[in-house]
């Protein structure tokens, strides 16, 4: 083997520089790029289950993101709960909301979920601005200071980074059990042609269904985990199209439907945001949205497999420009 | 008499909705494929009419005619540059490329026009009619009875024309299509720039009528799948039918439930159909 670096070595090293980051660059902002850079992956990584495994791509994600934002402050806003106590709620709506969504649009072309997916969460999200039950569109607020450990309001980024990481890293654990079990293969089945994998005796709706429900529990830890944080939740920043939009974008430009793509993705898009929005000051956002709007069309365009296809394409062909130059140097010596 | 007056506002307005659907719903029979731009290139059309007018001073005559070259231009555009090529690649790059593209241009508009909204000046459909005690502005008058014109017109060059014959002979049977000496790419071509031309057309004709922002697309854009799925799916003809019913039940909703409702009764009629009747009206299974 002439690989410079073992698969297991380059997991070993990821971890480490994770583990090692907010205390190596400790600073304010770094920090904060930080535990924004690792809830992207948990989203993304989260979407990825259903949209880059299954290959069933939903363009509504943050209707299970908006459901796990607003649970806990509400129950926190009506009866004083510590928020994190609203999480298995907000678990438990996501599924259901996943179901009701699978049922009708797995019977037919993946066209139709995306669609189902879009048009649902655009649906929540101006019905939650006109519901005064949930702050209308001024929205939740979540306990100012913490009453205790409980709350999980903490001054420093610090505490946020490290449970961000254990989430991330459970998340990805669970992904990889699927990789490898039934379910895993199934899944790619499902995406590599439904027909095939129906002929061979996959149950196809029951095994998306089961996907978009799991992807969606972890979509909603995420919102959760963000409002937590962020203590602070209205409309738009739980439903708003550009949710969805940063899953779909950071795990394509990464590699759908591959366990370390959206990290990567994250790795790549998420300081690459934030300098733009340093660069081009608060009027940056839209700019920002032009950029996403750019990369997702050359993704789509150029490489659709995302930059892990990329780098296996780069790989394979190194390789065998190496075995080509062996080979007729051993012809010549013979 | 003001709920009679309602349901011609909506129709009026569900005309405009139907022609541009009609843009959408083509796309979808000819190629299975989904434009999640399509609400942006209406938003387009109504720039490019704005844009005319404040440069040139055009009436809405060239204004409207202006729209429907520039869109069908840029629809033939993007399909030469982009579907072309992920047409055959996997589901995520089809859903990917005109995803970005809607966030492209629409966020460029935003960036361009600002989030403000603007409407034309009132100067050549300027007033109202009185039609038996119901009071309409002109803009919208004139604007809803072409857009019906247009949409029928639609259907008919898909059912009674040679070209519509190729154009569906693709959509059935490419293979078959080629064989019969009809070149598919072309066809496809054609119908991106028919398709995008209908958008710009009805977005120009709403323009003289209604203000508008750059968040109008996404709006456009859902209100397209709501109607292309009541209509069923590649269906000119039940587009028009469906943008009626969806106008009138959008005017009914914000009459009496408040104009903020009218969104929410739409979308939810869209989640309802998928439930209970994915294939619309008109559409086969």
């Amino acid at each position: 083997m002439n690989r410079i670096l073992s698969p297991r070595l380059a997991i070993v090293l990821l971890a480490a520089a994770l583990l090692a980051y907010p205390l190596v660059l400790s600073g304010a902002f770094y920090r904060d790029v930080g535990v924004t850079f690792l809830l992207a992956a948990i989203s993304a990584s989260a979407w990825n289950i259903v949209g880059g495994y299954a290959g069933q791509v939903s363009v509504g994600h943050s209707m299970f993101f908006g459901l796990g934002a607003y649970i806990p402050l509400l129950f926190y806003t009506l009866w004083g709960w510590p928020p994190m106590a609203g999480i298995p709620a907000a678990i438990a709506l996501s599924i259901g909301l996943s179901i009701l969504i699978g049922m009708p649009t797995f019977r037919l072309t993946g066209h139709y979920f995306s669609m189902a997916t879009i048009a649902v969460a655009e649906l929540i999200r101006i019905f939650t601005g006109t519901w005064d039950f949930v702050g209308a569109a001024i929205g939740l607020q979540g306990p100012a200071i913490a009453r205790g450990w409980w709350d999980l309001t903490f001054r420093s980024e610090l505490p946020y980074y490290y449970l961000f990481l254990v989430v991330l890293a459970f998340l990805l654990a669970v992904t990889s059990f699927i990789e490898r079990r039934r379910f895993g293969f199934y899944l790619r089945g499902i995406k590599a042609s439904e027909r095939a994998a129906r002929s061979l005796g996959v149950p196809v709706r029951r095994t998306k269904m089961q996907a978009l429900a799991l992807s969606a529990a972890f979509t909603s830890v995420a919102g959760s985990l963000y409002v937590i944080k962020t203590g602070f939740i209205d409309p738009d920043s739980a439903f708003g199209i550009l949710i969805s939009v940063q899953m779909v974008i950071i795990a394509a430009l990464g590699g759908a439907g591959t366990l370390f793509g959206p990290l990567v993705g994250a790795l790549i898009l998420i300081p690459l945001q934030s300098a733009t929005n340093t660069w081009f000051g608060g009027g940056g956002s839209g700019l920002t949205y032009i950029l996403y709007g750019g990369i997702i069309v050359l993704i789509a365009r150029f490489e659709p497999g995302g930059l892990f296809d990329l780098w296996q394409r780069l790989v394979s062909r190194f390789r065998s420009s190496q075995a080509f130059a062996a080979r007729s140097y051993e012809l010549r010596n013979r | 008499m003001v709920f009679l007056q309602v349901i011609v506002g909506g129709l009026l307005l569900g005309a405009i909705y139907a022609l541009f659907s009609s843009g959408l719903t083509l796309i979808w029979g000819m190629m299975n494929f989904i434009n999640f731009a399509h609400g942006e290139f209406v938003m387009l059309g109504m720039y490019v009419a704005f844009l005319v007018v404040v440069w040139i001073g055009g009436g809405p005559a060239i204004f409207t005619l202006a729209a429907a070259f520039a869109l069908l231009v840029l629809g033939v555009a993007i399909y030469l540059s982009l579907i072309r090529h992920v047409i055959r690649g996997p589901m995520l790059a089809q859903i990917l490329s005109t995803f970005g593209l809607a966030l492209l241009l629409r966020y460029t508009a935003f960036y361009i026009f600002s989030a403000n909204f603007v409407s034309l000046p009132q100067t050549w459909l300027a007033g109202t009619v009185n039609l038996g005690g119901i009071y309409l502005p002109v803009a919208q008058l004139v604007g809803g009875v072409l857009a019906i014109i247009l949409t029928l017109a639609l259907h008919v060059l898909l059912t009674r024309t040679v070209i519509g014959s190729r154009l569906l002979a693709v959509a059935e049977d490419r293979a078959a299509a080629m064989l019969m000496g009809i070149r598919p790419d072309r066809m496809q071509m054609l119908a991106w720039g028919l398709s995008a031309g209908a958008a710009g057309i009805a977005g120009a004709l709403m323009a003289t009528a209604y203000p508008w922002s750059p968040s109008v697309g996404e709006t456009f854009g859902l209100i397209a799948f709501v109607v292309v799925a009541l209509g069923g799916f590649g269906s000119v003809l039940g587009s028009l039918y469906a943008g009626l019913i969806i106008g009138l039940i959008q005017a009914i909703s914000a009459f009496w439930l408040g104009a903020i409702y009218k969104d929410i009764v739409v979308y939810g009629l869209f989640v309802a159909l998928l439930w209970f009747r994915p294939q619309g009206l008109m559409g086969k299974a």
